[in-house]
């Protein structure tokens, strides 16, 4: 195991998010306040509560679900799209490591920034609603796991695309429609039955659904159910990048 | 010398069908300098990358120190440093930073004196803490190298290191190659500047089409450069060339209306005026006299040629 160039990976990715930290921390506050403004206020004034929650709380673990695997996504896609595109991917082709510590290096810190993000938000959050988190640890183990498995996802969106129009295509075709479908915003029992059905097949409803029980002990899913999800995503997304490795898929001829 | 590469019958066949190697063979030895010659798109690129671990190759073997590339690919990429054709650097990391990272990617652990040393050895250590995109383009190579040498390779592999760069930056990637050869380390160069090859090289090969057409030593393919032809045009065509000048191993052209003789210029005499003197002795008049020089340039051009007339 070359830990050397995990290290190095990490930090050189790092280094790029703590330059442009102003940014990076400006904006999730943003967003995250405007999304209280126009859902906590103006919508949660006629909702009230949604199962003995109210619902500017509510739609916490919803909120850093979106923002945290938005960001993860674009955060690894990016990171190792930039260097098939400027060139400099021959260094890591050239260099002794393999496909296990070049993933390590490049989701490692995708995903630690989607974390920072997520906690940025949390903490915005708190000043607007009143939180308090029934299984502080399970909500980590949640937040990270979905750190990871979308930043694995990114990883082999940015291995995948070929130009940056494709680089935005899955995460705005795709990702975005299923983390708003997928009860970020509301509870799925509030959905008419047939579409409760249909939400059923949108792996982020598992994801949701779980983080909020670690906020609430409320799920619309049973929480094994929604780790079970989460373990297939991640397996999925591991196996998929061993295969690119393996073949040099779009990286190595 | 041990050879530090070997490489067997390598083939490199690419997804569209191009063969870009057809089965090369080279060894190279440890401490000397190779300059691969070739046309564009003759597969130079190709071959350093298979070695390199950019490309795999279709079939055949590389070991670099008696590491497989493929099989035992750490030990063997761990002993290369490679500086690419295109200047590939990300334009807002700092100098440093992009040089260190280097080291670290190939799993040596931090050393800034080392660093410090490099940068220094490249003139690149007042622009330490430049960003990249604010330095030339001679300056952007210099950092290619410098990355490259970060992890104190064995083997430097140069792709095309003074591809469009001023005579003056030339020089300095001359000397900084034979400062890089003083250390000992192995450094192979593709180019298609046949003065470059001359210049620095001590083996130089041919490639062109995915062959491997020549690699001999430097010196013997200046001897056969040293040599010129001298054509004699004659007032009168010669049936035959006279029994009297036997010694001077004449050519004649084949409707006779001239006579070539080859000299060595660098021999102490070159046997011109004996030749002349003879001539007349003969009775042959001449008409015109002209001579071309054997250089590299003619070798590399028939040797790039022939397979082509051959088909």
């Amino acid at each position: 195991m070359n830990w050397q160039a995990v290290k190095s990976i990490y930090f050189f990715e790092m280094a790029r998010f703590f330059r442009t930290l102003m940014q990076s921390f400006i904006s999730p506050v943003i967003s995250t306040s405007l999304y209280f403004v126009v859902f906590g206020a103006a919508i949660g004034s006629r909702i009230e509560e949604v199962e003995g929650v109210s619902y500017g709380a509510f739609i916490v673990p919803g909120l850093i679900m979106l923002s945290v695997i938005t960001q993860a996504i674009s955060n690894a896609s990016f990171g190792i799209y930039f260097p098939k595109f400027i060139g400099t991917i021959y260094e890591l082709l050239s260099a002794p490591i393999n496909f296990l510590e070049i993933v390590m290096g490049y989701v490692g810190a995708a995903a630690t920034k989607a974390m920072f993000i997520g906690l940025v938000i949390l903490g915005t959050a708190a000043l607007f609603v009143d939180l308090s988190i029934q299984h502080p640890i399970a909500m980590l183990a949640f937040l990270v796991l979905t750190c990871v498995s979308f930043s694995l996802f990114g990883f082999i969106i940015g291995i995948w695309a070929g130009n940056f129009e494709q680089l935005q295509l899955v995460p705005l075709l795709v990702v975005t429609p299923l983390v708003f479908l997928g009860g970020s915003f509301y509870s799925i029992s509030m959905l008419p039955d047939a579409w409760q059905t249909v939400a059923l097949f949108n792996p982020v409803v598992y994801l949701i659904s779980g983080f909020r029980w670690a906020f609430f002990g409320m799920a619309d899913v049973p929480i094994g159910l929604s780790l079970m999800a989460i373990a297939v995503f991640t397996g999925l997304c591991v196996g998929a990048i061993w295969w690119i490795f393996k073949t040099g898929w779009k990286i190595r001829n | 010398m041990a050879a530090i590469v070997e490489i067997d019958d390598v083939k490199k066949v690419y997804d569209g069908g191009f063969a870009a190697l057809k089965g090369v063979t080279l060894d190279i030895e440890e401490g000397e300098i190779l300059a691969l010659l070739g046309p564009n798109g003759a597969g130079k690129t190709t071959l350093i990358s298979t070695i390199c671990g950019i490309a795999r190759p279709s079939s055949g073997s590389i070991r670099v120190g008696g590491h497989d590339v493929v099989s035992d690919f750490r030990a063997a990429r761990s002993l290369v440093g490679l500086v690419p054709q295109e200047v590939n650097l990300e334009p807002f990391e700092k100098v440093w930073n992009t040089v260190r990272f280097s080291r670290g990617l190939f799993g040596r652990p931090k050393d800034d004196v080392m660093i410090e040393k490099i940068l220094r050895q490249l003139s690149l250590w007042d622009k330490k803490d430049t960003a990249i995109r604010a330095l030339s383009g001679g300056m952007k190579r210099r950092v290619l190298i410098a990355k490259a040498l970060s992890h104190e390779p064995r083997v430097l592999f140069l792709d095309e290191p003074t591809a469009g760069v001023d005579v003056e930056l030339r020089r300095d990637m001359w000397e900084i190659v034979a400062g890089l050869k003083a250390d000992g380390v192995t450094i192979i160069l593709t180019t298609h500047y046949i003065e470059e090859a001359e210049a620095i090289a001590d083996r130089i090969g041919v490639i062109n089409k995915g062959q491997l057409l020549l690699v001999e030593d430097k010196d013997a393919l200046m001897t056969r450069m040293g040599q010129k032809r001298l054509r004699i045009d004659l007032q009168e065509r010669v049936s035959e060339i006279p029994a009297s000048l036997g010694e001077f191993e004449l050519e004649r052209t084949e409707s006779g209306e001239a006579l070539i003789y080859t000299y060595d210029t660098r021999a102490e005499r070159t046997g011109i005026a004996k030749l002349m003197a003879a001539m007349s002795a003969a009775g042959l008049v001449l008409r015109d006299l002209q001579t071309s020089q054997n250089s590299l340039e003619d070798i590399f051009v028939g040797l790039v040629h022939e397979p082509e007339d051959a088909a």
